[in-house]
């Protein structure tokens, strides 16, 4: 099955580090991107600049993934009246609360899981029903290596990502056969805004024994929304320069 | 706006939508059991889709669960009207 025309993507979260990445690489292929932000409007704008530099479509699009009030709805409904049907959605938006769980406020949990996992959650729900229309879809939920390995101070974090990847399988599962995939890509250390102030120790446990770059991980992204791999699903990809091996 | 509900109208919608699912038209009767159509839970969550969109009837995933055949599915429409 090949990508329909006209066919748009949406990159949660897109105004910087790997959800610009990804929004700019997928444009590269041929998407046209609707850059979700919640805050950073200049940011979104970069990216925004970025695409249409190299020849391709997008637009900026402000919302809080964590809004349960018809926040899934809004963004789609901009995105497909501006762009065109959106047929892949990458669950990018992300946010950190650290502490050890012994201390974790009960705020700091429930603004993670609800950034991190319910926030995929509502906005795949709403992607699934064009997409199975179109017999044709790419749900590409950004996770991490936090989860599936442990790291101390990120109880929310980790549960939210474990969670992430759970849920790629079995709603990978629900939809296989209307050719809808949903993947996971799992970073490990990547150098963004989001990570520096990871101290440098941290790169000693990287077998690669480097930071990787939004880059890396938006070309994960890119081959999981390509036709090429319609055959991959319920999988996470890692790019984490051997941290899960 | 939602057209009207009448039996044989949700019986149109239903029978014309499943028919895009694979089921030769003339196998879809109002007995046929969505086994013998091999029509699938998602092929119904799709089904209540066009149900809510036509009728504004909306259709839980615990009803969608319970119905066996396709006079099943008008008459839980029905029903919700």
């Amino acid at each position: 099955m090949t990508r329909p025309e006209n066919a748009t993507a949406i990159v949660t979260g897109a105004s910087r580090g790997i959800g610009a990445a990804i929004a700019v690489a997928l444009a590269q292929d041929g998407w046209k991107v609707g850059v979700n932000y919640r805050a950073d409007a200049d940011g979104a704008a970069r990216t925004v600049a970025a695409i249409e530099e190299a020849g391709g479509q997008a637009l900026a699009v402000q919302g809080d993934v964590a809004d349960a009030n018809g926040m899934a709805d809004a963004l789609f409904e901009r995105v497909e009246a501006e762009l065109g049907p959106v047929l892949a959605l990458v669950n990018n938006a992300g946010v950190r609360a650290d502490g050890l769980a012994i201390s974790l406020e009960d705020d700091d949990w429930t603004r993670v899981i609800d950034t991190n996992l319910t926030s995929a959650f509502r906005l795949t729900r709403r992607a699934l029903r064009p997409m199975v229309k179109a017999r044709f879809g790419r749900v590409i939920n950004v996770a991490s290596v936090v989860g599936p390995r442990a790291n101390a101070g990120q109880a929310n974090y980790a549960a939210a990502k474990a969670g992430l990847i759970g849920m790629t399988k079995t709603v990978a599962t629900e939809v296989a056969r209307r050719g809808v995939t949903v993947n996971a890509v799992a970073p490990g250390f990547i150098d963004t805004d989001m990570t520096s102030d990871v101290p440098d120790a941290v790169i000693e446990a990287v077998p690669a024994r480097r930071a990787g770059k939004p880059e890396e991980v938006a070309a994960a992204v890119r081959f999981l929304a390509s036709d090429e791999a319609g055959y991959v699903t319920g999988t996470t990809v890692f790019v984490d320069g051997g941290m899960s091996a | 706006m939602p057209s009207t509900i009448t039996p044989e109208a949700v019986e149109t919608t239903v029978r014309d939508t499943l028919a895009q699912f694979g089921p030769e038209a003339s196998d879809i009767t109002y007995d046929a059991t969505f086994e013998q159509l091999d029509v699938d839970s998602l092929d119904l969550a799709e089904l209540s889709q066009v149900i809510e969109d036509e009728y504004g009837v909306k259709l839980k995933g615990d009803d969608v669960g319970k119905i066996k055949t396709v006079g099943d599915a008008v008459d839980l429409v029905v029903s919700k009207a």
